[in-house]
């Protein structure tokens, strides 16, 4: 596949000289899309009379003017966009076409963005590999036999595979991270609060944000910047003004300070992923950072901490899906007890159904102080570590993944093995700041490698600054899978 | 009661709160529009919805906190309580759990042997569900979800009523106060009010609670006072039977005047009540509450002491008077024309509140002025007319609007109060009438009245009786 | 936490418990497979009570300093009786229809 759309610059620059008509336009990026897609399944439906429909106005020379006038941008299939199928990748929500837009496709939509929903993904998000969607994994471009990591991994394969331009993903505990990491990507998950969650089909809503996915950190700052902002139907949604993100673009780094913490690189990190990641923080030295030792003494408790207070968040948020409003319905039942208990039971997929377990018995009778209190507590220990760590340093450098993409089916028996996989990632969720993930080299294997970036809340201007930094002078955003051309 | 045992009550009310629109979106509250149309994402609970507090919902919550003396807490939050049932379309209601917005006050009961007070654990707020219908198609419920989101603030006495009848006292205060302070419809008909019951028996003097029961399914006021009366009669039976009360939740049946057990639950409910993450807390300022507190109109028992201080009225026409804000308030209005305060208050107690009852109509519904009844309270003192007219001008007055003095011109119902007018007439019928005439003159005083009748048809009822009486019989005494 | 005599953080009865309250049934052998992988997760779980939280606030917003977001009154917009109930499985006439439901209590 031609590498048109490679950035949002690369892809205007084709667009304006396409003479094709929008619909046209429309048909061809469908097209390109359905080809990759028999075997990345990064869409789990390709909405083509969206396409026409949206195609006119996404193309018009009006619409050039602003910067994601016409820009590819995928979004997952947790985001609700009217009239088009938003199923979370669950058979619990077939059908399912929301009758309001979330408020980052309004915003999309003010800015002329073409809008490409359905984005495969873990069902309900619940995933660090795209497996548990209802509609069948999505593959790792670099490698088919591969996890495309999760649960944003739609997202994720459909801008490294050259798909789309960016992507819309959500981060509940890496989802976004993890994923871009895996392919080779930049990912961003933003401070809580930053991105109105509106319309963002929860899992753990104590947690979830919005974030784009790019090639690069330029068109990241960009799309970040479109859906940045205050929103008055998200009482979470922070009402401060959004900094230019493009402005800290080409800044130099000399003089920041990047704190290592050391119980970042201990065990349970593949040697290649270790390496690369010292090599990162070495380039990082010589672009002129300050490199320094931090500590996050709680951080080795954030896998456990995440795994109560977002199940238990997402058992309560599930409790919606019962066959009653909208959604799927078992039309044997005999009684209401058993139309939802069908519904429910048929619905869910099994990572669904542990998580609403686990979370429920969390929450349940007896056990709340021990295992959901318990966590909310361990829970401010986590963003105490922080902050205090960010009042030495600018920004903290970490690998995305302890491991690089690993096979399809590898550790799905093994769910605890699989939520380890986000180790790295969970703390910034429960803290609530902002991280980056960009692309640091391939691992032995020739799978990407990626190096997380986190900062104070609030800071994503510090993380554009040094995600960029990083970016132009290692120049491994050019690494790309070999299904595409030059 | 027989003397065995004593009453333990306390009452649960939900009362929706009078807000434009729903508690957490921009949908209307509005009572009796189709089906499902005052519905959107956030009230449907659509997947990726979220909920934003509406302010007047929660100052509202505030006033009535602070008109039943509850202190109001200084971080309130949100919980969600999640249980499945179709009505309630995330299968959470958002509720408040352990930091309600107020605790800990009281309704005075005034009336039987003095003040009596009734404590408020707790109230908080919290989302209504939807509505049920079951008896649309024998194999389908089917749900309207209008209701859904209307705000409701809950109100948990403590178990401090010893009888039905002191239940249905706090609940009329209750009702009374809110009703005051206009954020409430109050309207038990139309489920503005909601309340469902706890009772107990335990032996005189023991201080242990007995086994509860909870009473759903309360219409009305009378139901409330009725299934109490049963209940109290049936767990006292039970006991005396030597048997035991079982804790149970049991529905009044209205038509047979029962209360049933409803099917046992298999287990207790467990709501795994969490904090809501999709509401941040709210803190309540000093400021706000003062504010608001100095808004608060003066409730209804504060006026009825006053209404007797000030106005020497007794206790039951005190109380009749304040039990709506609005006729309250009228009095008060017309003694601002009139000081004839017992006039004032026949006129209310009589016309004017018998027409209101008739008409099932509040007083606003009417074109009554405060100034319109001074001046026919006036005008009836003054003689310039009858009490008959009188009543006949206020009924016009009532539906029109129009100024009384302009009625009684425009009807001609001004009394003959002119001296040689009525002169004349009584001449006239003291010379028709001889045989009258004669009685009076021979000591049978009684013969007046049938001259004084004669005159006033004379005049087509428009003289003034005690004038006419008067020259009649000055006249039969020349 | 509650620990089962044996090596179990979580009881079969405790699952059960929860996938009724959830809603959701489990079939006998899904039931020991998901009993065995919640406790493992459970038991990795039980490491937070290495940390000592005597005297912490718990955490459930990470806006900590975030107070009052209210709306006003205002009405907004609702939607048409016919999008709100597009996505029903079933329906009959502005209603939203379910199985006849027999009182749960």
């Amino acid at each position: 596949m031609k590498d048109i759309f490679k950035s949002i610059e690369a892809y205007r620059l084709w667009e304006k000289e396409e003479p094709r008509s929008p619909e046209d336009k429309a048909s061809f990026i469908a097209d390109r899309i359905d080809v990759s897609d028999r075997d990345l399944n990064a869409f789990i439906t390709l909405d083509r009379e969206a396409f026409s429909r949206k195609a006119k106005a996404a193309f018009s020379p009006e619409r050039r003017k602003s910067p994601l006038g016409g820009v590819p941008v995928a979004v997952k299939s947790n985001i609700c966009v009217e009239g088009e199928l938003t199923t979370c990748a669950s058979r619990m929500l077939e059908g399912f076409r929301p009758p309001y837009n979330a408020t980052v496709i309004e915003k999309l939509d003010h800015e002329g963005a073409f809008v490409i929903s359905g984005a495969n993904m873990d069902e309900f998000a619940f995933g660090s590999s795209c497996e548990t969607s209802a509609y069948g994994p999505s593959r790792n471009p670099w490698d088919e036999d591969r996890i495309p990591g999760g649960s944003s991994g739609g997202s994720a394969v459909a801008v490294s595979s050259g798909q789309v331009v960016c992507a819309l993903g959500s981060d509940t505990g890496g989802s976004i991270r993890q994923p871009a990491s895996l392919c080779g990507v930049v990912g961003f998950k933003p401070t809580y609060g930053r991105v109105s969650r509106y319309g963002l089909i929860a899992f753990a809503s104590s947690l979830d944000q919005i974030g784009p996915l790019a090639r690069n950190v330029t068109d990241c700052a960009t799309l970040l910047k479109a859906i940045s902002g205050y929103d008055e139907k998200d009482s979470t949604s922070v009402n401060i003004e959004v900094p230019d993100y493009c402005a800290s673009l080409g800044m130099d780094i000399k003089g920041m300070k990047v704190g290592m913490p050391s119980e970042y690189f201990q065990e349970g990190i593949d040697g290649d992923v270790q390496e690369r990641l010292r090599e990162a923080v070495k380039a990082l030295e010589e672009l002129g950072a300050e490199i320094l030792e931090v500590s996050l003494p709680h951080t080795r408790y954030a896998v456990s901490c995440y795994y109560i207070i977002g199940p238990a968040e997402a058992s309560s948020n599930l409790g919606r899906y019962d066959g009653v409003h909208y959604g799927y319905r078992d039309e044997e039942a005999r009684d209401m007890i058993d139309m939802y208990v069908r519904s429910r039971t048929e619905g869910f997929g099994d990572e669904a159904k542990r998580r609403i377990i686990l979370g429920t018995y969390a929450l349940s009778s007896g056990y709340y102080e021990a295992y959901y209190l318990k966590a909310l507590k361990v829970r401010t220990c986590i963003a105490e570590d922080f902050r205090k760590a960010f009042e030495v340093c600018d920004a903290i450098v970490t690998p995305t993944s302890p491991t690089t993409a690993f096979r399809i089916g590898e550790k799905s028996n093994d769910p605890l093995k699989m939520y380890l996989s986000d180790i790295f990632t969970i703390p910034a969720n429960l803290a609530g700041i902002p991280a980056v993930s960009i692309p640091c080299g391939l691992g032995d294997n020739g799978m990407p490698v990626g190096m997380q970036l986190m900062a104070a809340p609030f800071a994503e201007e510090k993380l554009i600054r040094i995600a960029h930094a990083f970016e132009r002078n290692t120049g491994f955003h050019e690494l790309k899978p070999g299904t595409i051309e030059d | 009661m027989g003397s065995k045992y004593e009453t333990v009550i306390g009452l649960e009310v939900h009362v929706q709160l009078a807000t434009r629109t729903k508690i957490f979106c921009g949908c209307s509250t509005k009572f009796g529009a189709d089906p499902n149309t005052q519905v959107c994402p956030v009230c449907l609970g659509l997947p990726g919805s979220l909920p934003v507090l509406n302010k007047r919902a929660f100052e509202y919550a505030i006033k009535v906190a602070l008109a039943l003396e509850c202190d109001i807490q200084g971080t309130v939050k949100f919980d969600r309580k999640n249980y499945y049932y179709p009505d309630l379309p995330k299968n959470y209601q958002i509720s408040q759990f352990d930091m309600p917005i107020a605790y800990n006050g009281r309704v005075v009961l005034t009336s039987g042997d003095g003040e009596r007070a009734i404590g408020i654990t707790r109230a908080h707020m919290e989302e209504d569900a939807g509505k049920l219908l079951h008896d649309q198609d024998p194999a389908s419920s089917f749900i309207d979800l209008n209701r859904t989101g209307t705000p409701l603030l809950e109100i948990v006495s403590e178990p401090d009523m010893r009888s039905p009848s002191e239940a249905y006292e706090y609940l009329k205060i209750l009702k009374q106060t809110i009703k005051y302070l206009d954020v409430s419809d109050c309207n038990m008909e139309e489920g503005s009010l909601r309340c469902d019951a706890n009772i107990s028996l335990r032996t005189k003097g023991s201080k242990a609670l007995g086994s509860k029961v909870e009473i759903k399914n309360l219409n009305s006021f009378k139901a409330v006072r009725d299934a109490l009366l049963y209940e109290q009669e049936r767990q006292e039976d039970l006991l005396e039977e030597g048997g035991a009360v079982k804790q149970e939740t049991r529905l009044w049946d209205e038509n047979n005047a029962v209360t049933l057990s409803m099917r046992s639950k298999e287990e207790a409910q467990d709501y795994r009540y969490f904090p809501e993450p999709d509401l941040v807390p709210f803190e309540v300022g000093r400021e706000v509450v003062e504010r608001i507190r100095s808004e608060l109109p003066e409730l209804p028992s504060a006026k009825k002491s006053r209404f007797i201080e000030c106005y020497g009225l007794d206790a039951g026409d005190a109380e009749l008077l304040v039990s709506e804000r609005p006729v309250a308030c009228f009095f008060e209005a017309v003694l601002e024309e009139c000081d004839d305060v017992r006039s004032v208050l026949n006129w209310i107690k009589g016309e004017v509140l018998k027409h209101l009852k008739e008409h099932q109509a509040g007083l606003d519904a009417l074109k009554l002025t405060p100034s319109g009844l001074a001046s026919i309270i006036t005008m009836t003192a003054s003689g310039k007319i009858s009490g008959l007219a009188a009543k006949e001008v206020l009924k016009d007055h009532l539906v029109s609007g129009r100024l009384p003095s302009e009625i009684v011109k425009e009807k001609g119902l001004e009394q003959v109060s002119d001296t040689a007018e009525l002169d004349a007439v009584a001449a006239r019928v003291i010379e028709d009438n001889p045989k009258s005439a004669g009685d009076y003159r021979s000591g049978k005083k009684n013969a007046l009245s049938f001259l004084i009748g004669q005159v006033m048809r004379e005049t087509k009822g428009k003289a003034n009786p005690k004038l006419a009486g008067e020259i009649l019989s000055k006249k039969l005494s020349e | 936490m509650r620990k089962d005599k044996n090596k179990y953080s979580i009881s079969i009865e405790d699952v059960s418990y929860a996938a009724r309250l959830s809603r959701i049934e489990l079939e006998s052998d899904k039931m020991g497979k998901f009993r065995e992988q919640l406790n493992d997760i459970l038991v990795y779980i039980d490491q937070l009570n290495e940390v000592d939280t005597e005297g912490v606030a718990p955490t459930s917003h990470v806006l900590t300093s975030m107070r009052n977001v209210f709306r006003e009154d205002e009405p907004g917009t609702s939607l048409p009786n016919e999008k709100a109930l597009a996505n029903a499985p079933a329906k009959s006439g502005n209603f939203f229809k379910v199985p006849k439901i027999i009182k749960e209590s």
